[in-house]
């Protein structure tokens, strides 16, 4: 019970900030629905029992990308309030490209009967895994796509210096 | 109703999906079309570690969701680099003006 309202808010939220990130013609309007977004998804991460993922979540997403696409923002616009009108039929194609891919998938996922897990059938709460667990995992069972996650990390950030860097005179 | 099952998440990452298909289509701001790629980027995650809470089970769905963060976190750093790169060039961010090598 508890867990359905949870969910039910934090879906509203969810739904509600991502069609005000589309409806949005200010960019800085738009970062900011970002926020909702990120938020109720860490909620519904939470709710999923996936804790340590729903910390990241916010750590990552709101604390750093969110943070850096403000500054973005603010680098590359000499008035924040600027917006950029895209043309009507641009949008009318778009928004029904958008309405036949989310009406293919709705339905899709509404419709099959999908098999649970026995303990994880709804209703039922799940096992939370200790933060020692997904250490361990990652250390063993993950460890190529950790250890190339890393090198893709330094890879990243030796690309982003190089293309950001002043230009010479 | 108030049983919530794998289904409930897959319609929300849906809507959201969707949105991020349309935010990506519709911003003329480089910087919008990256809102819309995290967008995507976040309904895929929901779909991962829906699917392993209620089908796969164990540690495989959160683990490949912070996989997917990682990626999102360092195509964000790249893709403002691009974009700052964009707008020395140009004075603009706005993606209809790169038209240089239209043929």
């Amino acid at each position: 019970m508890i867990e359905a309202v949870i969910f039910y808010i934090s879906a509203a939220v969810m739904i509600v900030s991502s069609l005000m990130i589309a409806l949005s013609r200010n960019i800085v309007h738009a970062a900011t629905w970002l926020l909702g977004t990120l938020g109720s998804a860490a909620l519904l991460y939470f709710l999923l029992a996936a804790n340590l993922l729903a910390v990241v979540q916010i750590i990552v997403y709101a604390g750093g990308i969110l943070i850096l696409i403000v500054f973005g923002v603010m680098l590359t616009a000499r008035n924040p309030y600027m917006r950029f009108q895209p043309k009507r039929g641009e949008v009318l194609m778009a928004t029904l490209v958008a309405l036949v891919i989310f009406a293919s998938i709705a339905g899709l996922s509404l419709s099959h009967a999908w098999a649970v897990l026995p303990d994880g059938a709804a209703g039922q709460p799940a096992r939370i895994a200790p933060v020692r667990d997904i250490g361990v995992a990652l250390l063993t069972d993950y460890l190529v796509p950790f250890e190339v996650s890393s090198v893709l990390l330094l890879a990243v950030m030796v690309g982003a210096a190089y293309l950001a860097r002043p230009e010479k005179r | 109703m108030f049983e919530i099952g794998v289904e409930h998440y897959l319609f929300v990452s849906a809507f959201v999906f969707a949105m991020g298909i349309l935010v990506m289509a519709t911003k003329r701001n480089a910087i919008g079309i990256l809102l819309g790629a995290e967008l995507v980027l976040n309904a895929a995650n929901i779909n991962f570690v829906a699917f392993g809470r209620y089908r796969v089970g164990g540690l495989d769905g959160a683990i490949a969701a912070m996989f997917v963060i990682v990626l999102a976190a360092a195509e964000a750093a790249i893709a403002l680099a691009i974009f700052l790169n964009f707008y020395n060039n140009y004075a603009t961010i706005d993606v209809d003006q790169a038209d240089t090598t239209r043929g």
